[in-house]
């Protein structure tokens, strides 16, 4: 590890100049309120911050620096474009709870956006506060819950999932009160429709469904599944996770479901973050459009002709699941997102749905010619796909993980291991669109180059990585139960206050 | 074609790999009857066309005078905060699954973890929540969780940010928690220990204290912590986390601290952005561990004893524990909590308790001068930190659409939420004013109360 922010801190060192330069004492609040300790924050100059944390940002990983092909994530290229107008001073600087006046430009960008999700979706409305696809998740799983409640249909207390699928599916269907089922999948990958047959029923609430599935395959059956699902008296939500691989082509409404979330941070381009913020927008059919979260961004034709647009509040929708952020959620993401909508238009979006196929298929083909084994060879992938590595680990003892593990050290971030955990020992592998040819012909290669090792050196797999072509001084592979047995999560070394 | 790299003959050998001649035929496991019809989206324009539309609109979003805090705050943000947090490493990486390829993410969150729980004075802190209000959902289905012997019943006060009481509303509605309401002194704007008495011996599971609360009041945090620890609850405190710079921190609130301290993280240098994104901060005991939610990382060891990082207990996670986990919650804000430690490194314990001096002093000033103008008067009478409740002798929604008018912004109208309160706004005034933009204000409220209606 680096040294930690805390050990270069020495009692005295300020940046005055960052703060503000009167002072005061604040002597009319009472003694008793007052913080007796200061907070043991560091003492360091604006160098060594700067230095610090730009020697951190090179121990990553990033899009921008290495092919991270890390399945269900859609880790494609960030335009910048998106970036430099999200931030200009007029989005950035103003307050949510300014005057409507003050926002027309940001709230009709808004209004624009929900209107092309719709359509995108082939959904009646779209609300775009939820925070990230988990939200937007709760948001759905909430909804279909205020449905069956505002007909009386209490007796709906199970919700289903695929057993492949995300595992914010089941967290959400619990947070929102329901007990899981889970649903078997088949040997080609789609949901075993005789399964879902027989779990359906008057305590059916709905199904979450990713489909593309987790497993890297299109559901052709989805029809049917919609029909059971349906006619048991239950709803379909879908989870927006793999929208990458259809948007354009393909609409989730089209489909048969009646709920949808987006996730911004993967089919429209806004960046990871290491972790956040993304935005996770929902869509309904009508009979759930009056449940959405609010707020929502209406327009309105005034008597001057001139559009109008404003928020809508539970004032307006008194039937909405209420308030899932303090404001109006991710606005500066969603604002990414629909400049990326309007740098690529309809015909753009079409070609990300495309070229993703694409470029998973070519590596999926290329691999197995490569003699790696895929979980569903006689599939088409979709914008991602999975092999095992099943083999390797009998044969060699060498494992999905210590793969992984190794293309660190070939500078390539891993694939998503150990998911979906129906298939042993797998890797699930997500180009995504903005990948050249050359940079998948290269992770063929490399993959070939490990399993050689493996064959000649397993040892050496199996302890990597040992070299990741990162700046300051390395790590080797982390020892994660020392960490889970004693949690170390503070510094508490060189703490000075 | 944008952001797609394939050259024509990159195509040709990719579909010839593939084994089929056209795009279309990689969608021929999708019915027929699925395959959608041209979207009507607007057409592709080009980085200059969109640059020029954003530029437009964004100009048209005047940013006014802001006196508005009720829960987000304009705080100078140094420069270098974003120079470096925007840096492509950070920007462009995801959710720290592969620890060795993300040491500079994963020590970032761990320096994070140590800023907050230094700040709150708590044990532990998660890698960052949602926003403050979800964070607050969030605590309260963790103080049942972590409580089980007591009823599922939270205490809720109504001088707490109002969003916050709706974002908890929703996200606790199908788990069986009942939420009380205490309410505030219409006079001083707090709550009074004595209004708890008609509580005592309800077994709820937790007290959730603000301070300051909603009002810029500052509540009687001791009392109030050892009143719910006699009645077996947990408390969840609600703090800003510069009001720490000054005010006590909840770990040292009353005889024991608070059990689970969270709040808002945007003004710890992220932008106002008309609501987000923000950050929700999640701190707690050590007992409590196992209960938290969200990401954590954790510092442990390689083979050769070199210290790195790692996310862990995951265990509490949906990916592992998937309905049994302790939230649904999988992506945060990672991003947002790289600027707040580059913020908070920058500030230090000095310069973060000069610029909560300094709000203070400021809402102090302006608050004088505000209740100088005939007819203006303090809502409340408590002592308060950083933010004030103010009465107009007219109706506030007018007042306020034509302050706007003027470039102003002059707080927030709490007859939205409080029609007690309705003929009352909300003011604040932080570091970032000048004394000009004091007098400013105070000049336009004075003439626009002085003026006789038509």
């Amino acid at each position: 590890m680096n040294d930690t922010i805390f050990a270069s801190s020495r009692p005295g060192r300020h940046n005055v100049h960052q703060a503000t330069t009167t002072t005061s004492p604040a002597t009319e609040i009472p003694e008793r309120f007052l913080r007796k300790i200061a907070p043991p924050l560091p003492q360091v100059s604006e160098l060594q911050v700067v230095r610090h944390f730009t020697r951190l940002s090179q121990m990553n990983f990033s899009v921008d620096t290495q092919f991270y092909p890390l399945g269900s994530c859609t880790m494609k290229y960030n335009p910048r474009i998106c970036n430099v107008l999200a931030a200009l001073p007029g989005f950035l600087n103003r307050h949510p709870l300014a005057a409507d006046e003050t926002g027309q430009g940001m709230l009709r960008s808004l209004f624009e956006l929900q209107e092309m999700l719709k359509e995108i979706a082939g959904m009646h409305s779209v609300s775009l506060t939820p925070m990230a696809g988990a939200q937007g998740e709760l948001a759905g799983v909430a909804m279909i819950r205020a449905y069956h409640r505002a007909r009386g249909d209490d007796a709906r207390t199970e919700m289903l999932a695929p057993d492949a699928s995300h595992g914010t599916n089941p967290a959400t269907a619990a947070l929102c009160g329901y007990t899981v089922r889970e649903i078997p999948t088949d040997a080609q990958g789609n949901v075993d429709l005789t399964a879902l047959q027989q779990a359906v029923g008057p305590h059916t609430a709905g199904l979450m469904l990713t489909n593309p599935s987790t497993l890297g395959v299109f559901e052709p059956h989805v029809e049917r599944i919609a029909q059971i699902v349906h006619e048991a008296g239950g709803l379909l939500y879908y989870d927006g996770a793999n929208l990458n691989a259809v948007a354009g082509r393909v609409r989730p409404g089209d489909m048969g479901f009646d709920a949808v979330h987006f996730n911004v941070h993967k089919t429209f381009a806004t960046p990871h973050g290491g972790g956040g913020p993304g935005a996770g927008p929902v869509g309904v059919a009508k009979r759930l459009a009056p449940y959405l979260p609010v707020p929502m961004v209406q327009k309105q034709i005034l008597d001057n002709g001139r559009e109008w647009f404003s928020w809508l509040t539970t004032t307006d929708l008194p039937d909405s699941i209420g308030r899932l952020s303090t404001f109006a959620g991710n606005i500066g993401i969603l604002l990414r997102a629909y400049i990326y909508l309007r740098v690529i238009g309809g015909e753009g979006l079409q070609r990300v749905a495309d070229f993703s196929t694409l470029n998973a298929n070519y590596l999926m083909s290329r691999l197995m010619e490569a003699g790696f084994v895929v979980a569903f060879p006689k599939r088409r992938a979709t914008h991602e796909f999975i092999i095992t590595l099943k083999h390797e680990a009998t044969t060699l003892g060498v494992t999905a993980l210590d793969f992984a593990k190794r293309l660190l050290d070939y500078g390539i971030h891993a694939p998503t291991m150990y998911f979906p955990s129906l298939v042993p020992e797998c890797l699930l592998i997500e180009p995504t669109e903005t990948e050249t040819k050359e940079t998948l012909d290269h992770f063929v290669e490399t993959m070939i180059a490990i399993r050689q090792e493996a064959q000649e050196h397993p040892q050496h797999l199996r302890t990597a990585p040992h070299a990741v072509p990162v700046a300051g001084p390395g790590v080797g592979r982390l020892d994660a139960t020392r960490a889970a047995r004693k949690p170390d999560l503070i510094w508490k070394e060189n703490m000075i206050s | 074609m944008p952001f797609i790299p394939h050259t024509p003959a990159d195509l040709d050998e990719m579909l010839s790999q593939i084994g089929i001649s056209a795009l279309e035929q990689l969608f021929d496991e999708v019915p027929l009857n699925l395959r959608a019809p041209p979207l009507h989206l607007p057409p592709a324009l080009g980085e200059m066309a969109v640059s020029r539309l954003m530029r437009e609109r964004a100009e048209g979003d005047a940013n006014s005078l802001c006196f508005i805090g009720a829960g987000a705050y304009e705080h100078h943000i140094p420069a270098a905060v974003w120079e470096i947090a925007s840096r492509g490493e950070f920007l462009t990486a995801y959710t720290p699954y592969q620890a060795e390829a993300s040491q500079g993410t994963l020590q970032v969150m761990y320096e994070f973890q140590t800023m907050m729980a230094g700040l709150t004075a708590m044990d532990v802190s998660n890698a960052s929540l949602y926003d403050g209000g979800s964070s607050l959902g969030e605590a309260v289905l963790m103080a049942v969780r972590a409580n089980p012997e007591q009823n599922k019943k939270i205490l809720i006060p109504t001088s707490l940010h109002p969003h916050y009481r709706h974002v908890v509303a929703t996200m606790t509605r199908d788990q069986g928690i009942e939420l009380i309401e205490i309410p505030f002194d219409p006079v001083e704007g707090r709550i009074l220990p004595q209004s708890l008495d008609r509580l005592h011996g309800q077994n709820f599971a937790g007290v959730v204290i603000q301070q300051p609360n909603f009002f810029g009041i500052l509540e009687d945090v001791d009392t109030l912590t050892d009143w719910a620890k006699t009645e077996g609850a947990l408390v969840i405190g609600v703090v800003n986390p510069i009001s720490l710079g000054l005010l006590q921190p909840p770990g040292t609130w009353g005889k024991t601290g608070a059990d689970i301290a969270c709040g808002e993280g945007q003004p710890l240098g992220i932008p106002l952005s008309s609501g987000g994104p923000y950050f929700g901060f999640l701190c707690c005991k050590q007992e409590h561990i196992r209960q938290l939610p969200g990401r954590i990382v954790g510092r442990t060891e390689d083979a050769a004893g070199k210290k790195g990082f790692i996310l862990t207990l995951q265990a509490r996670e949906q990916h592992i524990r998937r309905s049994k986990a302790t939230s649904n919650i999988c992506t945060n804000q990672g991003l947002m909590t790289v600027a707040a430690t580059i913020h908070l490194s920058l500030l230090g314990p000095a310069g973060l308790a000069q610029t909560a001096a300094t709000c203070h002093a400021q809402t102090l000033c302006l608050v004088e001068k505000l209740v100088a103008i005939p007819g203006v008067t303090r809502q409340f009478t408590a002592p308060f930190f950083h933010e004030a409740a103010l009465r107009l002798p007219k109706p506030t929604a007018p007042v306020l659409a034509q302050l706007s008018r003027l470039g102003i912004e002059g707080g927030f109208r709490l007859g939205e939420y409080y029609p007690k309160l309705d003929k009352s706004i909300l003011v604040c005034a932080t570091e970032t004013k000048t004394e000009a933009d004091l007098n400013r204000f105070v000049d336009a409220l004075s003439w626009l109360l002085s003026v006789k209606e038509a």
